[in-house]
Parts: C-alpha cells; sequence; structure tokens
C-alpha cells in the first residue's frame, strides 16, 4: 500500500481515531498478549501447571515430617500433641491433597527419565519402558517394605 | 499435445468444482487478518471453500488467494512438509498448512490464525527474525579444527543415529508456539534452537560442544524448560526437542558433578 496516500487519508480525517501510525519500511508489527490464564484452555497445560504446583506439595511433606521428626525427638508429649493437631480434619484434608500431588509429581518424574536417558544398546535405543519400568518397580518395593514395617509394629 | 493435456485437466478440475459446488460440499476458513496500515489487532474473516479429499489447508488459502480475495498474506513454499514456511494455528493448534487435510476438519468451521508467540507482520505472517538470532547464538554448524588428511571425516551407522533424529527439523517454529515458556519469556532460546545445538554436539564430527556450553547452559538456555513437551508433541518431523533438551540437562548436570568432584581430571 501506498504509505503517502495513507498518511494522506489519515490526515484527512478517514481513519484519524482508529488507524495506527504507518511508518515507511518499518511495518507495525502485532505482539499478542498471553493472558495470565493461558493454561486454562488446554489440558497439557493445566496439567503441567498442576506438576509445577506439585512442588509446593513437595515442600509441604518434607516440612511436615521433618516437623514430626524434631516431635519425635521431643519426647512423648510433644509427639502427642503432634499427633493431635496433625488429626485433625483440616490437615487430614491437606495431607490427602498433598499425597495426590506426590503421586503425580513422582509419576511424571519418573516418566521425564526415558526422554532425558537416550541409552542405546547394540545401536538400538533401549525401549522407555526399561528405563522407567524399574524406577516404578523399586519405588512400588519401598513403598511395600514401609508398610509392611508399619503393620508389623502396629 | 501438452496444450491439449492442459485443456483436459482444466477441463476435469472445473467439472468437478462444479459438482462440488452443487452439492454445497463447502467449509468455512475463518482466518485472521490483520492490515499494520489499518488495524489496531487482528480480526477475523470468513471465505467459504470447497472441501476436496485430497485438498489440505494450504490448497483452501490458495483457493481463497485466487479466486476470492487476493488480499490474503501467508508464506508458503514447497507444499511437502520440507520448507517448513506453512506453519499456522490451525483450530488453535500448531500444524504445517500443508500436512493438514481439510476434510478433516469437516462440516467445519476451520480457523486459521499465524503462529502463537510471534509478532504479526500481516495476516499469517509472523516476524522470525528473533528465532534466527538465536539459532546463531547456539552455532548450528560443524565446528571442526584441523582436518584428519584423507578428506572425509566417516561415520558409522551408530554414530549416525546418536543425532539423526534431531537433525531433522525444518525450522517451521511449530514448537516455538506450543511451548508456553517460549511465549513467557521471551529471552529463552526455544526448543528448535536447542534441539539443534544438541543434535551438533552428538555429530562425532563436531567438536564444538565447550563453544556452545555458554549459551546452551544459561538460565535462558537448556534451563529455562520446564518440559511441558509441547514442542515434541506437535513436532511435524519427529524430531522430539523436549528430550533433546533433557539429555542435554542431564549431560550438562553430570559434567557439571564431574569438574565438582574431579576439579583437576580431564573433562
Amino acid at each position: 500500500m501506498d504509505s503517502a496516500a495513507a498518511r494522506a487519508r489519515a490526515s484527512a480525517g478517514g481513519h484519524s481515531q482508529t488507524a495506527p501510525a504507518y511508518t515507511e519500511f518499518h511495518p507495525r508489527w502485532y505482539r499478542p498478549r498471553i493472558s495470565t490464564y493461558w493454561w486454562l484452555g488446554r489440558w497439557p497445560y493445566v496439567k503441567f501447571i498442576l506438576r509445577e504446583l506439585s512442588s509446593v506439595a513437595v515442600a509441604w511433606t518434607v516440612a511436615f515430617t521433618l516437623f514430626q521428626l524434631w516431635s519425635l525427638s521431643q519426647g512423648e508429649v510433644a509427639y502427642s500433641t503432634f499427633t493431635r493437631r496433625a488429626s485433625s480434619p483440616i490437615m487430614i484434608a491437606l495431607n490427602v491433597i498433598a499425597f495426590g500431588f506426590l503421586l503425580l509429581h513422582s509419576i511424571t518424574w519418573f516418566n521425564l527419565a526415558p526422554k532425558a536417558m537416550a541409552v542405546r544398546v547394540s545401536g538400538k535405543r533401549l525401549p522407555a519402558i526399561l528405563i522407567s519400568g524399574p524406577q516404578f518397580l523399586g519405588w512400588f518395593a519401598i513403598s511395600a517394605i514401609v508398610l509392611w514395617i508399619y503393620m508389623v509394629r502396629t | 499435445m501438452a496444450a491439449g493435456g492442459t485443456r483436459v485437466r482444466t477441463a476435469n478440475s472445473d467439472r468437478s468444482e462444479s459438482i462440488t459446488m452443487a452439492r454445497n460440499i463447502d467449509i468455512e476458513l475463518q482466518v485472521s487478518r490483520y492490515s499494520p496500515e489499518q488495524d489496531l489487532e487482528p480480526h477475523l474473516q470468513s471465505y467459504r471453500v470447497p472441501i476436496r479429499d485430497e485438498w489440505v489447508i494450504l490448497d483452501a488459502l490458495n483457493y481463497v488467494k485466487d479466486k476470492i480475495d487476493g488480499t490474503l498474506t501467508f508464506r508458503w513454499s514447497c507444499r511437502m512438509g520440507i520448507c517448513g514456511s506453512c506453519g499456522y494455528m490451525i483450530n488453535g493448534e500448531p500444524k504445517l498448512g500443508c500436512a493438514t487435510f481439510l476434510k478433516d476438519y469437516a462440516p467445519g468451521p476451520v480457523k486459521i490464525e499465524p503462529l502463537r508467540n510471534f509478532p504479526i507482520v500481516r495476516d499469517l505472517v509472523i516476524e522470525i527474525s528473533d528465532f534466527l538470532e538465536k539459532l546463531k547464538k547456539v552455532k548450528p554448524w560443524l565446528i571442526h579444527e584441523g582436518s584428519n588428511g584423507q578428506g572425509e571425516y566417516l561415520q558409522t551407522p551408530d554414530q549416525l543415529e546418536q543425532f539423526r533424529q534431531h537433525s531433522m527439523c525444518i525450522n517451521c517454529l511449530l514448537c516455538y508456539a506450543a511451548c508456553p515458556i517460549s511465549g513467557l519469556d521471551p529471552i529463552f532460546i526455544g526448543p528448535a534452537a536447542l534441539a539443534l545445538a544438541h543434535r551438533y554436539n552428538k555429530d562425532s564430527r563436531d567438536q564444538g560442544s565447550a563453544e556452545r556450553m555458554a549459551t546452551l547452559s544459561h538460565p535462558d538456555g537448556i534451563w529455562g524448560c520446564t518440559f511441558v513437551g509441547e514442542c515434541t508433541r506437535v513436532c511435524p518431523k519427529h524430531v522430539d526437542p523436549a528430550g533433546a533438551i533433557q539429555q542435554y540437562k542431564l549431560a550438562a548436570a553430570m559434567d557439571g558433578m564431574k569438574s565438582f568432584l574431579m576439579p583437576w581430571g580431564k573433562r
């Protein structure tokens, strides 16, 4: 488009209220703005945000466990106070939500491993299941041992 | 004879077009329009085009350009998924216009917009010089000093397989449109450039990994990636940029650990 004509039209009042300034050889690019809620439209993005949020749950669980250990070291009275507080409905709800996020965190972490580890045997890349599988098995085995210890002790 | 053949093809083409129109088998395209001289922001414009089994989105856009509205502006070149020019957002998904069949969107409408996360020059044309600068930063070429005195540098099939997948990139920029980090953090180097850097690092003929390290092992390089994984999902050439970045992260972490534990050792 002839920029002189565009300027003349703008100065004549044709589009003077709405037409953008146009400079020859320097076209005005449109830069789309990203909405704060960009992640709500698509499930992969929602999943990504939930996975990132899961790190808060991990931090909470670590702090909770450390506080539990500290209470245990302070004697029976301190530990019984801790268990009483931990069994309140709000704390139980918080820990159930945190547990859900921990599962998401662990599963997505183990599923990431085959992407990061391109292991080749005899010239062929190992299938993803052979890299993530042992990690899932180890996770289940350790969980089963912890559960077994808990069952035996109680 | 050539002229006769052309006439026959034209006649067939006209006949099939008239049959298509007669059956009213058409589809609505909603194409994003933006004219920097006239518009403050993009808007959608509707066109009705016939659906044909063999037509891809690019054919539909060319139909609009040839027969309905010659002012529609879009990039395209090879029509066969090699040049990487015709990337658009098709119904919100980054896709190559030449590799996306129109009939898959029947009965429509099909919304066609410019690739996300880039400034828009006009209609469906995006501004890519920022990407080209980023690409240059990662030195996507073979860096090799000296000569082996034999001319060629031979590779085994296994050595080729180390990087072949990542060498398939056609710079179509669909991965940048799919990556939310590229949109939110404009200085992030981005998936395609990082995958190409990894491709050269894994090449047995290359000696430039230390030179690329400064750019790659940076918060705006591999560590800017939060592994959303969408770049890999939308890649039309199965380059797996997300995998390449995670592999490089692991290699950089191992390298860092080695230099911390054995500062005197050879890295």
